[in-house]
Formats: C-alpha cells, sequence, structure tokens
C-alpha cells in the first residue's frame, strides 16, 4: 500500500509550504512517539489526567426495552467530556517534545477545542481555537469552557461557519506558523500523517473495550460494535482492535440530518462521491463539478462534508456497514438514554446509541457495544430549543 | 520550449520583468472577465493565470477568496472556462496558465482536461494543494497536451525538495515569497534573496515571485534573482475599486 494511503484512499493533498511541518511530524512520530519517555509520561496523563481506563456500562434497562444486550464504552467520562482529550494529549505532548509552543486546532462541537485547551494548559503551551461562527453560538457552553482555561478563540465567518471553514482557517494559520506551532488535528482526517497519528492516540478506546467486554462475558466478543462517524476518530478508535474479529459486525453510523429528500446532510460514505478535500482523498459531499456542499446535523461534531480516509477504505473492503440516523431519531436517542439509564450523551453519541435503538428488531438478543464518545452537557441549550 | 517560457524570456531580452497578472475566470463578471483578458493582453502580460473557482482555498487570503466565491455564485465552472477559451484560442499573445485545486479537476476527469487543456491553448497548469508527492498522476495527465505542471515552492523548501521540483520541470518555477496565503503585503521576509539564489541554482527555467506582490518598486531588491511577477489580489481590488485593468499594468510596463 503506498505510503500514507488506505487502499485507494488517504495522501497529502496539501500546498507545498505544509509538507516541511508534515514531514517533521512524520519523523516525530516514528522517532519521539516510541521513546520510553514519551510513552512513560503519556500513560501517566492518561491515567491520572484522562481517568483512563474508562468504564464499560451495561444498560439493564434499556437492554430490557430493546430486547439486546446494551453496553455502552464510556469515553463521556473522560476529563473533559470526551473521547477527544486521548488524542490531544497525545499530540500535545509529541508537539512539546517536538519544541512546539502553541496547539492550533479547529473543533465542530467544540469538544477537541476543550480538550486541545486542556492538554495546552497542562503543558504550558498556548491554545489557538479556530470554531465555525455558526457553532460558537449552538455550542456555548463548550466555547465558556475554552476561554476559562485561556484559549484564544477565533469564530469563522467565511463558508458554512461550521467544522469544514475551521478547518481552511486553521490549515491558512498554519501555513504561517508553522515555525512555533502544531496544528492538533481533531479527527482520523486530514493529510498523512494525521489520520494514522489520531488513530494511533484513538485506538486504546477499542484495546479497552474488547478486554473489559470479554472479561465481563466470559471471554466472549460483542455481537455488534457501533460508533457514530463526523470524521471518524471515535469510531476508528472504537472499531481498530475489532477489525480483525470477523464475528464481530462492525457499523459506523453518519447523520442524515434532517433525514428530508433534497436536504443536506453529513453522510459522505452513504452519500457522497470520491473527492480530494483538506488533505485527503476520501469520499465527500460534493457537486458534479467538484464544489463541496454544505453539510448539515444536528449535531455540531458531525456536520462535515467529509470522512476519514480509513474508513472511506473501510466501506470500500466491506469490513465496515456505515448506515445514517437522522436529527429526530438522534434526539429521541439522547431522551431515551437520558431517561431510562440516567445517563446524558453528547448529540453527535445520540446517533449510535440510535443505531440499537431504531434496528432493534433485527438485533434481538445480541450484544451491541455502542461508543459513548461524549457526554451530551453541551447540547442542552440546543434541545432546550428543540423540546 | 513551453509557451510561458517563451514569453518570460522575451519580456527579458527587452531587459523586462515577466508579468503574470492572475484573475479567477468570471471576475468581475462573467463578461466582464474576457474584457480583462484582453486589457491584460495588451498591456503586455507574459502569462495570464487564470483562477479556477473552488469552494475551499486554502492556499488563498480574503480577497481572492472572496472574488472566487462571487464568480462560484454566478456558475463559473471549469466547463465554462475551458469551452469559453476554445472559442478564443489564438487570440492571446500572452500564454495562458490554469491555477486551482484538485478537486474540481479530478471531477471534471483529467484525461479530458489535459485534452481540453490543449484544444483550449492552455500551456500550464498550478494545483495548489498537490505537492510533488501526489503530483504524477497529473503530470500524466497534462504533458502530453503540451501543459506544464508549473511548480510551487517556498522559503520553507529545501535544496533537496527544490531539486524533486527541477527534475523535468517547464515554463517557469513559482516562488512563493510568504509563509501565508494570497494577499498584499507591505513588507515582504528579507530571507526571500537567500532562498532565491538557492532556486537559481537548482532551476533551469525562469523564476517568477508571487505572493504579496503588489507594486513594482517592491522588486528592485530582487534584481537579478527572479525573472518574473505574479499578482492578484491586488489586481482584483483594483478592479473592484472600479479601475481598469490597464491602468493597474501601467506602472509595470
Amino acid at each position: 500500500m503506498k505510503k500514507g494511503y488506505f487502499g485507494d484512499f488517504g495522501g497529502q493533498f496539501i500546498p507545498e509550504l505544509l509538507m516541511p511541518p508534515l514531514i517533521e511530524l512524520e519523523e516525530a512520530m516514528e522517532t519521539i512517539l516510541p521513546s520510553e519517555a514519551f510513552q512513560s509520561r503519556f500513560a501517566a496523563m492518561l491515567k491520572e489526567n484522562v481517568g483512563r481506563p474508562s468504564a464499560i456500562t451495561y444498560c439493564p434497562n434499556l437492554s430490557r426495552d430493546l430486547g439486546l444486550d446494551l453496553w455502552l464504552k464510556r469515553e463521556d467520562l473522560n476529563h473533559s467530556g470526551a473521547h477527544k482529550i486521548n488524542n490531544t494529549l497525545g499530540q500535545g505532548l509529541l508537539a512539546k517534545m517536538m519544541g512546539k509552543k502553541v496547539l492550533l486546532a479547529e473543533t465542530g462541537a467544540g469538544m477537541h477545542g476543550v480538550a486541545t485547551t486542556v492538554a495546552a494548559a497542562m503543558l504550558d503551551m498556548k491554545a489557538v481555537i479556530y470554531m465555525g461562527a455558526t457553532d460558537v453560538v449552538r455550542q456555548a457552553p463548550n466555547v465558556n469552557r475554552m476561554r476559562l482555561m485561556g484559549a484564544e478563540i477565533i469564530a469563522v465567518e467565511s463558508g458554512t461557519k461550521t467544522l469544514k471553514d475551521a478547518i481552511n482557517e486553521a490549515l491558512r494559520r498554519w501555513l504561517s506558523d508553522q515555525e512555533t506551532t502544531h496544528y492538533c488535528f481533531g479527527t482520523a482526517a486530514g493529510p498523512h500523517p494525521f489520520p494514522t497519528l489520531v488513530r494511533e492516540f484513538q485506538q486504546i478506546i477499542s484495546k479497552e473495550a474488547r478486554e473489559q467486554f470479554m472479561t465481563r462475558n466470559q471471554g466472549k466478543l460483542p455481537d455488534v460494535v457501533v460508533a457514530c462517524v463526523g470524521g471518524g476518530s471515535n469510531a476508528i478508535g472504537m472499531f481498530h482492535n475489532f477489525v480483525p474479529d470477523e464475528s464481530v459486525k462492525l457499523v459506523g453510523v453518519e447523520a442524515a440530518g434532517t433525514g428530508e429528500p433534497g436536504c443536506y446532510s453529513s453522510a459522505p460514505i452513504d452519500h457522497g462521491t470520491e473527492g480530494v478535500l483538506h488533505g485527503m482523498k476520501t469520499k465527500l459531499l460534493q457537486t458534479p463539478e467538484g464544489q463541496i456542499e454544505p453539510s448539515h446535523s444536528v449535531a455540531a461534531g458531525l456536520d462535515y462534508p467529509g470522512v476519514g480516509p480509513e474508513h472511506a477504505h473501510l466501506d470500500a473492503i466491506g469490513r465496515v456497514d456505515y448506515t445514517t440516523i437522522n436529527d429526530t431519531q438522534a434526539i429521541n436517542a439522547f431522551k431515551v438514554l437520558s431517561r431510562r439509564e440516567g445517563i446524558i450523551p453528547a448529540l453527535e453519541s445520540s446517533h449510535a446509541v440510535a443505531y440499537a435503538i431504531e434496528n432493534r428488531d433485527k438485533l434481538q438478543g445480541q450484544s451491541v457495544l455502542v461508543c459513548l464518545s461524549g457526554r451530551g452537557d453541551k447540547d442542552l441549550g440546543i434541545l432546550d430549543e428543540i423540546l | 520550449m513551453n509557451a510561458m517560457q517563451i514569453k518570460i524570456e522575451e519580456a527579458k531580452a527587452r531587459g523586462k520583468v515577466g508579468l503574470i497578472p492572475f484573475l479567477p475566470a468570471g471576475f468581475p463578471d462573467r463578461e466582464q472577465f474576457w474584457k480583462e483578458l484582453e486589457e491584460l493582453d495588451a498591456a503586455g502580460a507574459s502569462v495570464i493565470e487564470i483562477g479556477m473557482p473552488f469552494s475551499d482555498p486554502v492556499a488563498d487570503g480574503p480577497v481572492v477568496e472572496k472574488a472566487s466565491l462571487q464568480c462560484l455564485a454566478d456558475g463559473v465552472n471549469l466547463a465554462w472556462i475551458l469551452t469559453e477559451l476554445r472559442k478564443r484560442k489564438g487570440q492571446f499573445k500572452a500564454a495562458l496558465l490554469l491555477m486551482g485545486y484538485l478537486n474540481p479537476i479530478y471531477q471534471y476527469g483529467l484525461d479530458k482536461f489535459g485534452k481540453d487543456c490543449e484544444a483550449a491553448g492552455v500551456s500550464g497548469l498550478i494545483v495548489a494543494d498537490m505537492p510533488h508527492e501526489e503530483s504524477q498522476f497529473v503530470k500524466d495527465a497534462v504533458e502530453p497536451h503540451g501543459v506544464a505542471l508549473v511548480p510551487l515552492i517556498g522559503l520553507n523548501t529545501s535544496k533537496e525538495r527544490m531539486a524533486l521540483y527541477a527534475e523535468g520541470a517547464a515554463g517557469f518555477c513559482y516562488f512563493v515569497s510568504v509563509l501565508g496565503t494570497t494577499g498584499q503585503r507591505d513588507a515582504l521576509p528579507a530571507r526571500i534573496k537567500e532562498k532565491l539564489a538557492e532556486a537559481r541554482e537548482v532551476f533551469d527555467i525562469p523564476i517568477a515571485l508571487g505572493f504579496g506582490i503588489k507594486h513594482p518598486d517592491q522588486l528592485e531588491q530582487f534584481e537579478g534573482l527572479m525573472d518574473a511577477a505574479i499578482f492578484g489580489s491586488a489586481l482584483i481590488s483594483h478592479i473592484e475599486s472600479g479601475r481598469s485593468s490597464d491602468s493597474f499594468m501601467e506602472p509595470w510596463k
């Protein structure tokens, strides 16, 4: 397989001026990342600061309601409230050991921005966060948290004012500030080596979940593993160590938006075509002329017209089933999990929970392990308006 | 020799710097665009760089981005650009170069793109989001049709990487003057001279300086180190303020 590629997908489709920092990062991945100095400090940070290992939780009430065994991998219990912290602490520590002073990040729902800000504060670095102006409004609690912890937040007014445009602006900033700044990319997407680097930091989710599930189930593997897919970092982390287990069905849940015909979705694998954006060849929502279409999801973290290249590959080889859940179904799952189990999921993760609810008939009697990628406190403002 | 190089060498022979104006296709509107091109051509442009608008132009600053999005909203696409250029083939003295991002070209179809560029009289191509490592499949599609893939290098490009770009390069080398996006700057980085000198040692084709250029006075310090100047944002702003391409070109003549 060509370097930096997953089958036909991946690559480094970025301006030449960004190649030197990407090459520098790739070298750091090969030298600093495997070092004892990095690994021991990173392991300590994950334990002491993040609270790893995160629990897996059996949901007795919802399992009874649905007629299946529902388990959750609780990334919502991580410090800062989502899986994002696994990646930002990893990249932050790597950047610090590379001699960088600033962590630059884009964010959609704000969870990656919060996690980057936490990492910057812990590592005595500066955080600069680009966020679409639309997302700044709809994810205000996270904006406040980032400001409190010292981040510089830049509201992006261009384009669709969401995650896609925040990535564009962050890439532009990185062009200028590459000598002092590490671009702490938030998902398993973008130019090589980011998809591999982010997966490396997120695969701990499935490493733990696989062991925990087997310990609790007499050595058996789950029948189905489910995760929501925006850019795809929690999903690639949740799938990675199950990929060799052929008996385990892997399901990636994309956002179908309002679900109405003609509505913008955030489902490039289900509704998109092959193309090139943000440094990678992948599947995209685009016009026949190659212009990028706006995406839509009630979950800001899924609101992205592209997807990480490894997901496009896993789809192409048929190892993962990708499907969609719409806004209404996700909001229903948000309410159901809150009421039946006392767990408020992020709207992003609600898409994965909704898969189990919507497909309960065909999942009868099966064990379903869902990645609960984040907690839903940040979404209460949106839900106040909707409920 | 590629038509772009011939035109820049002609300017050099007259003791001038080659002039490479940039306009997004369809700017300021789909009719006026062709009149601007005629003016730029008559005013002595060596190469005219035509932007292929893209929804997510990460290498561009706000002026070019806004103009490009306006063109997209007016319905500009690659098929229109190449069809209209084909109708005007042979009408321009300047060499023609298309500049854009990979995805629209990819969707158009690379083989068709190469053929249609040749039919439209296009002799150069810049793909802003395509470093050397990813470029071979595009080269294979366009070079047989006489279209040179112009190398884009900058202040942080090592001499080793310059050599990768120099191998088989034709037309000219585009040297980006800043670490950043397109757009006018009052001052250019001091390191440009040293890096231009390195590029001179590596490339045997003309070197053009772009990004941040708005007036010929800025170039005096680089005499002998570069052969052509590229300007886009300053020209776009000039046209947006209701003035002509011809008047913009006046101080450069």
